[in-house]
Protein backbone atom coordinates (compact mmCIF):
# COMPACT_ATOMS: atom_id res chain seq x y z
CA UNK A 1 0.00 0.00 0.00
CA UNK A 2 1.43 3.75 -0.67
CA UNK A 3 0.18 6.69 0.00
CA UNK A 4 0.43 10.04 -1.92
CA UNK A 5 2.08 13.40 -1.34
CA UNK A 6 5.34 11.84 0.83
CA UNK A 7 7.87 14.65 2.15
CA UNK A 8 9.02 17.48 0.07
CA UNK A 9 11.82 20.40 1.44
CA UNK A 10 12.62 23.15 -1.00
CA UNK A 11 15.46 25.13 -0.52
CA UNK A 12 15.24 25.60 3.10
CA UNK A 13 17.00 28.20 5.28
CA UNK A 14 16.64 29.01 8.49
CA UNK A 15 19.32 31.22 10.53
CA UNK A 16 19.94 31.73 14.73
CA UNK A 17 20.59 35.36 14.58
CA UNK A 18 24.28 35.29 12.53
CA UNK A 19 24.73 31.44 12.38
CA UNK A 20 22.88 29.71 9.61
CA UNK A 21 21.53 26.29 10.91
CA UNK A 22 19.86 24.91 7.49
CA UNK A 23 21.52 26.54 4.45
CA UNK A 24 19.52 25.44 1.15
CA UNK A 25 18.38 22.59 2.42
CA UNK A 26 16.68 20.38 -0.03
CA UNK A 27 14.96 16.72 -0.74
CA UNK A 28 12.05 14.57 -1.53
CA UNK A 29 10.90 11.32 0.49
CA UNK A 30 8.57 9.52 -1.63
CA UNK A 31 5.61 7.79 -0.44
CA UNK A 32 6.18 4.74 1.24
CA UNK A 33 9.78 5.18 1.73
CA UNK A 34 12.18 5.06 4.64
CA UNK A 35 14.42 7.38 4.56
CA UNK A 36 17.52 7.93 7.00
CA UNK A 37 18.59 11.90 7.79
CA UNK A 38 21.94 11.16 9.00
CA UNK A 39 24.35 14.23 10.73
CA UNK A 40 26.99 14.52 13.84
CA UNK A 41 25.08 16.32 16.72
CA UNK A 42 24.77 20.14 15.90
CA UNK A 43 24.39 19.43 11.87
CA UNK A 44 20.92 21.33 11.72
CA UNK A 45 18.94 17.98 12.36
CA UNK A 46 16.95 19.24 15.16
CA UNK A 47 16.32 23.06 13.22
CA UNK A 48 15.02 20.89 10.37
CA UNK A 49 12.79 18.98 12.58
CA UNK A 50 11.53 22.08 14.18
CA UNK A 51 10.52 23.35 10.88
CA UNK A 52 8.69 20.52 9.82
CA UNK A 53 7.00 20.01 12.94
CA UNK A 54 6.12 23.57 12.53
CA UNK A 55 7.09 24.42 16.10
CA UNK A 56 9.14 27.41 14.24
CA UNK A 57 8.94 28.95 10.28
CA UNK A 58 11.07 30.55 8.16
CA UNK A 59 10.23 32.91 5.28
CA UNK A 60 13.00 30.80 2.77
CA UNK A 61 12.01 27.44 1.13
CA UNK A 62 9.42 25.27 1.25
CA UNK A 63 8.08 22.24 2.88
CA UNK A 64 5.63 20.16 2.83
CA UNK A 65 3.56 16.84 3.72
CA UNK A 66 1.12 14.63 2.04
CA UNK A 67 0.87 17.46 -0.53
CA UNK A 68 0.06 20.15 1.99
CA UNK A 69 2.67 22.97 1.87
CA UNK A 70 2.88 23.28 5.97
CA UNK A 71 2.89 27.18 5.59
CA UNK A 72 -0.18 27.61 3.54
CA UNK A 73 -1.80 24.78 4.97
CA UNK A 74 -0.16 24.19 8.65
CA UNK A 75 -3.55 22.46 9.92
CA UNK A 76 -3.85 19.89 6.76
CA UNK A 77 0.28 19.17 6.95
CA UNK A 78 -0.05 19.01 10.89
CA UNK A 79 -2.94 16.30 10.33
CA UNK A 80 -0.83 13.55 8.10
CA UNK A 81 1.98 13.88 10.09
CA UNK A 82 3.21 11.54 13.09
CA UNK A 83 6.01 13.20 15.16
CA UNK A 84 8.36 11.01 17.64
CA UNK A 85 10.25 14.04 18.87
CA UNK A 86 13.64 13.44 20.86
CA UNK A 87 13.06 15.02 24.20
CA UNK A 88 10.47 12.38 26.27
CA UNK A 89 6.66 14.04 25.69
CA UNK A 90 4.67 11.17 28.35
CA UNK A 91 2.73 11.78 30.90
CA UNK A 92 4.70 9.40 33.09
CA UNK A 93 1.61 9.52 36.15
CA UNK A 94 -0.68 8.49 33.55
CA UNK A 95 -1.36 5.21 31.91
CA UNK A 96 -0.25 4.91 28.42
CA UNK A 97 -4.01 4.21 27.25
CA UNK A 98 -4.80 7.99 29.53
CA UNK A 99 -1.72 9.22 27.08
CA UNK A 100 -2.29 8.15 24.32
CA UNK A 101 -6.50 9.26 24.53
CA UNK A 102 -5.49 12.54 25.51
CA UNK A 103 -3.27 12.69 21.92
CA UNK A 104 -5.65 11.15 20.28
CA UNK A 105 -8.03 14.04 21.53
CA UNK A 106 -5.80 16.85 20.36
CA UNK A 107 -6.59 15.59 16.96
CA UNK A 108 -10.05 15.47 17.37
CA UNK A 109 -10.69 11.76 17.90
CA UNK A 110 -12.87 10.58 20.83
CA UNK A 111 -14.81 7.54 21.88
CA UNK A 112 -15.11 4.55 20.35
CA UNK A 113 -13.28 5.47 17.49
CA UNK A 114 -10.13 6.71 19.71
CA UNK A 115 -9.98 3.51 21.68
CA UNK A 116 -10.00 1.42 18.27
CA UNK A 117 -7.75 3.27 16.89
CA UNK A 118 -5.55 3.53 20.29
CA UNK A 119 -5.94 -0.17 20.52
CA UNK A 120 -4.69 -0.81 17.17
CA UNK A 121 -1.67 1.41 17.44
CA UNK A 122 -0.72 -0.47 20.71
CA UNK A 123 -1.04 -4.06 19.02
CA UNK A 124 0.87 -2.81 15.87
CA UNK A 125 4.14 -1.86 18.70
CA UNK A 126 3.12 -5.07 20.69
CA UNK A 127 2.24 -3.06 24.01
CA UNK A 128 -1.16 -3.66 23.95
CA UNK A 129 -1.11 -5.82 27.26
CA UNK A 130 1.00 -2.68 28.93
CA UNK A 131 -1.95 -0.62 28.12
CA UNK A 132 -2.74 -0.38 31.72
CA UNK A 133 0.56 0.42 33.55
CA UNK A 134 1.60 3.25 33.82
CA UNK A 135 4.25 5.24 31.99
CA UNK A 136 6.67 5.84 35.21
CA UNK A 137 6.53 2.00 35.40
CA UNK A 138 7.84 1.33 31.81
CA UNK A 139 11.37 1.11 30.77
CA UNK A 140 13.00 3.48 28.27
CA UNK A 141 12.31 1.05 24.87
CA UNK A 142 8.51 0.42 25.85
CA UNK A 143 8.25 3.96 26.28
CA UNK A 144 9.71 5.00 22.84
CA UNK A 145 7.01 2.31 21.66
CA UNK A 146 5.08 4.16 23.21
CA UNK A 147 5.48 7.04 21.54
CA UNK A 148 5.86 5.89 17.96
CA UNK A 149 2.09 3.95 18.78
CA UNK A 150 1.00 7.30 20.01
CA UNK A 151 2.64 8.87 16.50
CA UNK A 152 0.34 6.29 14.70
CA UNK A 153 -2.92 6.69 16.34
CA UNK A 154 -4.57 9.11 13.58
CA UNK A 155 -3.48 7.35 10.68
CA UNK A 156 -0.59 9.96 10.05
CA UNK A 157 0.86 9.30 5.82
CA UNK A 158 4.37 10.81 7.39
CA UNK A 159 6.17 9.34 10.27
CA UNK A 160 9.11 11.93 11.32
CA UNK A 161 10.74 10.49 14.29
CA UNK A 162 14.10 12.71 16.11
CA UNK A 163 16.84 10.53 16.71
CA UNK A 164 14.21 7.99 18.61
CA UNK A 165 16.62 5.44 20.33
CA UNK A 166 18.96 7.68 22.28
CA UNK A 167 19.33 6.65 25.42
CA UNK A 168 17.97 2.86 24.81
CA UNK A 169 19.79 -0.60 24.80
CA UNK A 170 21.07 -2.04 21.81
CA UNK A 171 18.30 -4.72 21.86
CA UNK A 172 15.24 -1.53 22.46
CA UNK A 173 17.41 0.13 19.18
CA UNK A 174 17.42 -2.74 17.44
CA UNK A 175 13.66 -3.70 17.80
CA UNK A 176 12.87 -0.33 17.26
CA UNK A 177 14.39 0.25 14.24
CA UNK A 178 12.99 -2.83 12.74
CA UNK A 179 9.47 -1.65 13.87
CA UNK A 180 10.16 1.68 12.08
CA UNK A 181 11.22 -0.29 9.29
CA UNK A 182 8.42 -2.45 9.04
CA UNK A 183 5.65 0.62 9.20
CA UNK A 184 7.19 1.77 6.16
CA UNK A 185 7.29 -1.32 3.97
CA UNK A 186 4.12 -3.04 5.02
CA UNK A 187 1.77 0.26 5.73
CA UNK A 188 3.50 2.54 2.97
CA UNK A 189 4.82 5.46 5.74
CA UNK A 190 6.46 8.00 4.70
CA UNK A 191 9.36 7.89 7.47
CA UNK A 192 11.78 10.46 7.65
CA UNK A 193 14.29 8.87 10.93
CA UNK A 194 16.85 11.30 11.70
CA UNK A 195 19.58 9.63 13.42
CA UNK A 196 23.72 9.83 14.03
CA UNK A 197 24.44 6.33 14.20
CA UNK A 198 24.94 4.65 11.15
CA UNK A 199 24.50 1.18 12.22
CA UNK A 200 20.43 2.17 12.63
CA UNK A 201 20.34 2.52 8.71
CA UNK A 202 20.24 -0.08 5.88
CA UNK A 203 21.30 -0.42 2.43
CA UNK A 204 18.36 -0.38 1.14
CA UNK A 205 17.04 2.89 3.07
CA UNK A 206 17.24 6.25 1.61
CA UNK A 207 20.27 7.99 2.72
CA UNK A 208 20.30 12.01 3.06
CA UNK A 209 23.55 13.30 4.92
CA UNK A 210 23.13 16.59 6.56
CA UNK A 211 26.24 17.73 8.00
CA UNK A 212 26.66 22.19 8.90
CA UNK A 213 23.37 22.93 7.67
CA UNK A 214 23.93 21.33 4.07
CA UNK A 215 22.57 18.52 2.67
CA UNK A 216 26.13 16.79 1.10
CA UNK A 217 24.99 13.42 0.09
CA UNK A 218 21.60 12.42 -0.69
CA UNK A 219 20.28 8.19 -2.28
CA UNK A 220 20.18 4.96 -1.46
CA UNK A 221 22.35 4.36 1.23
CA UNK A 222 23.49 0.59 -0.23
CA UNK A 223 24.96 2.80 -3.57
CA UNK A 224 26.24 5.56 -1.84
CA UNK A 225 28.95 3.85 0.40
CA UNK A 226 29.82 1.62 -2.41
CA UNK A 227 32.33 -0.53 -1.22
CA UNK A 228 33.35 0.82 2.55
CA UNK A 229 31.41 0.63 5.39
CA UNK A 230 28.69 3.34 5.95
CA UNK A 231 30.51 4.74 8.74
CA UNK A 232 33.62 4.94 6.70
CA UNK A 233 31.22 6.72 4.46
CA UNK A 234 29.63 9.08 6.59
CA UNK A 235 33.26 10.20 8.54
CA UNK A 236 34.65 11.06 4.83
CA UNK A 237 31.16 13.03 3.60
CA UNK A 238 31.13 14.75 7.17
CA UNK A 239 35.07 16.03 6.43
CA UNK A 240 37.36 16.79 9.43
CA UNK A 241 35.42 16.99 12.39
CA UNK A 242 33.11 14.14 12.18
CA UNK B 1 -18.62 16.86 19.49
CA UNK B 2 -16.51 19.31 17.57
CA UNK B 3 -12.41 18.72 17.32
CA UNK B 4 -11.76 22.18 19.34
CA UNK B 5 -14.11 20.80 21.76
CA UNK B 6 -12.62 17.27 22.07
CA UNK B 7 -9.27 18.92 22.63
CA UNK B 8 -10.18 21.61 25.26
CA UNK B 9 -11.90 18.83 27.58
CA UNK B 10 -8.73 16.65 26.92
CA UNK B 11 -6.47 19.46 28.21
CA UNK B 12 -8.59 20.60 30.31
CA UNK B 13 -8.71 17.40 31.83
CA UNK B 14 -5.06 16.78 31.79
CA UNK B 15 -4.57 19.49 34.07
CA UNK B 16 -6.91 18.45 36.42
CA UNK B 17 -5.24 15.02 36.21
CA UNK B 18 -1.62 16.74 36.79
CA UNK B 19 -3.40 18.29 39.74
CA UNK B 20 -4.24 15.68 41.41
CA UNK B 21 -1.23 13.93 41.00
CA UNK B 22 0.55 17.04 43.10
CA UNK B 23 -1.18 16.86 46.29
CA UNK B 24 1.57 18.87 47.62
CA UNK B 25 1.09 21.95 45.65
CA UNK B 26 -2.70 21.81 46.27
CA UNK B 27 -1.31 22.11 50.07
CA UNK B 28 0.82 24.89 49.51
CA UNK B 29 -1.85 26.57 47.72
CA UNK B 30 -4.10 25.90 50.60
CA UNK B 31 -1.60 26.72 53.01
CA UNK B 32 0.06 30.03 51.65
CA UNK B 33 -3.33 32.07 51.93
CA UNK B 34 -4.40 30.47 55.27
CA UNK B 35 -1.11 31.41 56.82
CA UNK B 36 -1.82 35.14 55.58
CA UNK B 37 -5.51 35.25 56.92
CA UNK B 38 -4.68 32.94 60.34
CA UNK B 39 -1.39 34.63 61.50
CA UNK B 40 -0.55 37.63 59.71
CA UNK B 41 -4.13 39.39 59.49
CA UNK B 42 -4.28 38.77 63.29
CA UNK B 43 -1.17 40.57 64.33
CA UNK B 44 -2.02 43.73 61.78
CA UNK B 45 -5.85 43.59 62.85
CA UNK B 46 -4.69 46.13 65.57
CA UNK B 47 -2.03 48.34 63.35
CA UNK B 48 -5.01 49.26 60.86
CA UNK B 49 -7.68 51.07 61.33
CA UNK B 50 -10.74 50.50 58.62
CA UNK B 51 -13.25 52.85 57.84
CA UNK B 52 -16.68 51.42 55.93
CA UNK B 53 -15.43 51.61 52.13
CA UNK B 54 -18.13 49.91 49.78
CA UNK B 55 -18.45 47.42 48.79
CA UNK B 56 -18.90 47.17 52.63
CA UNK B 57 -21.45 48.52 54.79
CA UNK B 58 -20.72 47.90 58.22
CA UNK B 59 -17.34 47.56 60.05
CA UNK B 60 -15.84 44.70 59.07
CA UNK B 61 -12.54 43.05 60.53
CA UNK B 62 -9.01 42.81 59.19
CA UNK B 63 -9.83 39.06 58.38
CA UNK B 64 -12.50 39.83 56.09
CA UNK B 65 -10.78 42.69 54.10
CA UNK B 66 -8.09 40.29 52.92
CA UNK B 67 -9.76 37.26 52.16
CA UNK B 68 -11.03 38.50 48.51
CA UNK B 69 -6.78 39.98 48.10
CA UNK B 70 -6.27 36.10 49.26
CA UNK B 71 -8.25 34.79 46.32
CA UNK B 72 -6.77 37.23 43.80
CA UNK B 73 -3.06 36.05 45.46
CA UNK B 74 -4.07 32.30 44.74
CA UNK B 75 -5.06 33.17 41.28
CA UNK B 76 -1.47 34.76 40.69
CA UNK B 77 0.58 32.03 42.44
CA UNK B 78 -1.81 29.63 40.21
CA UNK B 79 -0.98 31.66 36.75
CA UNK B 80 2.74 31.38 37.60
CA UNK B 81 2.94 28.41 38.74
CA UNK B 82 1.54 26.80 35.43
CA UNK B 83 3.26 29.30 33.32
CA UNK B 84 6.72 27.69 35.42
CA UNK B 85 5.02 24.27 33.95
CA UNK B 86 5.00 25.50 30.60
CA UNK B 87 8.20 26.53 30.63
CA UNK B 88 9.29 22.63 32.15
CA UNK B 89 6.73 21.16 29.33
CA UNK B 90 8.77 23.10 26.72
CA UNK B 91 12.16 21.79 27.93
CA UNK B 92 10.99 18.09 28.50
CA UNK B 93 8.85 17.84 25.07
CA UNK B 94 5.17 18.10 25.61
CA UNK B 95 5.19 21.65 24.95
CA UNK B 96 5.56 20.25 21.62
CA UNK B 97 3.49 17.43 21.45
CA UNK B 98 1.00 20.01 21.95
CA UNK B 99 1.77 23.08 20.08
CA UNK B 100 1.95 20.36 16.31
CA UNK B 101 -1.72 19.23 17.08
CA UNK B 102 -3.95 20.38 13.94
CA UNK B 103 -5.91 23.19 15.77
CA UNK B 104 -5.08 26.78 15.85
CA UNK B 105 -2.35 27.82 18.11
CA UNK B 106 -3.99 30.20 19.86
CA UNK B 107 -7.14 27.74 20.60
CA UNK B 108 -4.52 25.23 22.03
CA UNK B 109 -3.24 28.22 24.48
CA UNK B 110 -6.69 29.05 25.49
CA UNK B 111 -7.25 26.11 26.53
CA UNK B 112 -4.54 25.20 28.45
CA UNK B 113 -5.35 28.48 30.06
CA UNK B 114 -8.78 27.76 30.82
CA UNK B 115 -7.43 24.24 32.43
CA UNK B 116 -5.29 25.74 34.51
CA UNK B 117 -7.58 28.99 35.68
CA UNK B 118 -10.16 26.27 36.35
CA UNK B 119 -7.75 24.92 38.70
CA UNK B 120 -7.18 28.00 40.55
CA UNK B 121 -10.52 28.65 41.08
CA UNK B 122 -11.19 25.00 42.76
CA UNK B 123 -8.33 26.22 45.32
CA UNK B 124 -10.19 29.34 45.63
CA UNK B 125 -13.19 27.81 46.78
CA UNK B 126 -11.35 25.50 49.04
CA UNK B 127 -10.06 28.17 50.66
CA UNK B 128 -13.04 29.95 51.13
CA UNK B 129 -13.90 26.95 52.37
CA UNK B 130 -12.00 26.98 55.20
CA UNK B 131 -12.00 30.80 56.16
CA UNK B 132 -15.66 30.14 56.90
CA UNK B 133 -14.74 27.11 59.32
CA UNK B 134 -12.66 30.16 61.30
CA UNK B 135 -16.28 32.14 60.98
CA UNK B 136 -14.87 34.33 57.65
CA UNK B 137 -18.25 34.69 56.59
CA UNK B 138 -19.46 36.15 52.93
CA UNK B 139 -22.95 36.56 51.76
CA UNK B 140 -24.15 33.44 51.21
CA UNK B 141 -24.87 34.35 47.28
CA UNK B 142 -21.97 36.49 47.56
CA UNK B 143 -19.80 33.02 46.96
CA UNK B 144 -22.24 32.15 43.63
CA UNK B 145 -21.87 35.37 41.99
CA UNK B 146 -18.00 35.35 42.56
CA UNK B 147 -17.37 32.51 39.95
CA UNK B 148 -17.53 34.55 36.92
CA UNK B 149 -15.28 37.39 38.68
CA UNK B 150 -12.92 34.56 39.78
CA UNK B 151 -12.94 33.08 36.24
CA UNK B 152 -11.70 36.78 34.48
CA UNK B 153 -9.27 37.44 37.12
CA UNK B 154 -7.49 33.82 37.02
CA UNK B 155 -8.05 34.41 33.14
CA UNK B 156 -6.04 37.37 32.76
CA UNK B 157 -3.43 36.61 35.27
CA UNK B 158 -3.19 33.23 33.55
CA UNK B 159 -2.80 34.78 30.42
CA UNK B 160 -0.18 37.43 31.69
CA UNK B 161 1.87 34.13 33.03
CA UNK B 162 1.60 32.65 29.59
CA UNK B 163 3.18 35.62 28.24
CA UNK B 164 5.58 35.51 30.54
CA UNK B 165 6.69 31.73 29.69
CA UNK B 166 6.61 32.70 25.86
CA UNK B 167 9.88 35.21 27.07
CA UNK B 168 11.89 33.26 29.45
CA UNK B 169 14.39 31.04 28.26
CA UNK B 170 15.07 28.56 30.65
CA UNK B 171 13.61 27.18 33.54
CA UNK B 172 16.38 28.32 36.00
CA UNK B 173 15.27 32.16 35.11
CA UNK B 174 12.12 31.76 36.65
CA UNK B 175 13.29 32.88 39.86
CA UNK B 176 13.47 36.75 38.50
CA UNK B 177 9.59 35.92 38.15
CA UNK B 178 8.43 35.95 41.23
CA UNK B 179 10.56 38.86 42.76
CA UNK B 180 9.79 40.75 39.46
CA UNK B 181 5.93 40.05 38.70
CA UNK B 182 4.22 38.05 42.08
CA UNK B 183 6.10 40.31 44.71
CA UNK B 184 5.60 44.09 43.29
CA UNK B 185 1.94 42.84 42.10
CA UNK B 186 0.48 41.42 45.35
CA UNK B 187 2.56 44.32 47.42
CA UNK B 188 1.18 47.23 45.34
CA UNK B 189 -2.50 46.13 45.52
CA UNK B 190 -5.70 46.32 47.66
CA UNK B 191 -5.61 43.21 48.61
CA UNK B 192 -3.45 43.67 52.01
CA UNK B 193 -4.50 47.87 52.25
CA UNK B 194 -7.41 49.88 50.63
CA UNK B 195 -6.52 52.31 48.68
CA UNK B 196 -7.06 55.37 50.66
CA UNK B 197 -4.92 53.94 53.09
CA UNK B 198 -2.03 53.85 50.07
CA UNK B 199 -2.85 57.95 49.46
CA UNK B 200 -1.84 58.52 52.83
CA UNK B 201 1.71 57.64 52.75
CA UNK B 202 1.73 58.63 48.82
CA UNK B 203 -0.14 59.72 45.59
CA UNK B 204 2.08 57.97 43.15
CA UNK B 205 1.67 55.01 45.28
CA UNK B 206 -1.84 55.03 45.57
CA UNK B 207 -1.87 55.93 41.45
CA UNK B 208 0.50 52.82 41.00
CA UNK B 209 -1.71 50.43 42.59
CA UNK B 210 -5.17 51.49 41.11
CA UNK B 211 -3.64 50.83 37.83
CA UNK B 212 -1.94 47.36 38.93
CA UNK B 213 -4.48 45.13 37.07
CA UNK B 214 -4.15 42.43 40.23
CA UNK B 215 -5.64 45.64 42.11
CA UNK B 216 -8.63 45.84 39.82
CA UNK B 217 -8.85 41.53 40.08
CA UNK B 218 -8.86 41.51 43.74
CA UNK B 219 -11.85 44.65 43.59
CA UNK B 220 -13.97 42.85 40.94
CA UNK B 221 -13.68 39.30 43.25
CA UNK B 222 -14.19 41.59 46.55
CA UNK B 223 -17.18 43.52 44.82
CA UNK B 224 -19.02 40.16 43.85
CA UNK B 225 -18.41 38.49 46.93
CA UNK B 226 -21.17 41.06 48.35
CA UNK B 227 -23.30 40.65 45.34
CA UNK B 228 -22.17 44.08 43.50
CA UNK B 229 -20.61 44.64 40.17
CA UNK B 230 -17.98 46.93 39.96
CA UNK B 231 -17.34 47.75 36.21
CA UNK B 232 -14.42 49.74 36.36
CA UNK B 233 -12.60 46.61 37.21
CA UNK B 234 -14.23 44.80 35.41
CA UNK B 235 -13.47 46.86 32.67
CA UNK B 236 -9.77 47.22 33.57
CA UNK B 237 -9.81 43.05 34.45
CA UNK B 238 -10.69 42.40 31.02
CA UNK B 239 -8.40 45.01 28.90
CA UNK B 240 -5.44 43.56 30.63
CA UNK B 241 -6.96 40.08 29.84
CA UNK B 242 -7.15 41.03 26.13
CA UNK B 243 -3.35 42.80 26.38
CA UNK B 244 -1.78 39.93 28.08
CA UNK B 245 -3.22 37.04 25.95
CA UNK B 246 -2.26 39.33 22.53
CA UNK B 247 1.24 39.38 23.90
CA UNK B 248 1.12 35.49 24.64
CA UNK B 249 -0.08 35.26 21.02
CA UNK B 250 2.97 37.10 19.73
CA UNK B 251 5.12 35.06 22.11
CA UNK B 252 3.97 32.26 20.98
CA UNK B 253 3.95 32.57 17.21
CA UNK B 254 5.68 30.24 15.81
CA UNK B 255 7.11 32.81 13.15
CA UNK B 256 9.00 34.29 16.41
CA UNK B 257 10.85 31.12 17.12
CA UNK B 258 9.88 31.19 20.74
CA UNK B 259 11.29 27.04 20.99
CA UNK B 260 13.99 27.27 18.72
CA UNK B 261 16.92 24.89 19.23
CA UNK B 262 20.14 24.44 17.81
CA UNK B 263 21.20 21.22 16.97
Amino acid sequence: MTRTGGLNVRDVTFRYGAKTALDCAGFDVAPGRFAALLGPNGAGKSTLFGLLTRLFTTAEGRISVAGHDIAREPRAALARMGVVFQSPTLDLDLTIRQNLRYFAALHGLSGRDAARRIDAALERLDIAERAGERARDLNGGHRRRTEIARALIHGPDVLLLDEATVGLDAASRHAIVDHVHRLAAEDGLTVLWATHLTDEVRDTDRLIVLHRGRIRADGEAGELRGAQSLTDYFLATTGEDA
Amino acid sequence: MSAYLTALRAIVLREALRFVHQRERFLAALVRPLVWLLVFAAGFRAALGLSIIPPYQTYITYETYIVPGLCGMILLFNGMQSSLSLVYDRETGSMRLLLTAPLPRGWLLFCKLLGSTLIGILQVYAFLAVAWLFDIEMPALGYVAALPALLIAGLMLGALGLAISSFIKQLENFAGVMNFVIFPMFFLSTALYPLWKMAESSDLLRDICAANPFTQAVELIRFALYLDWNLAALGWVALSLAAFLALALWGYDPARGFVRRKG
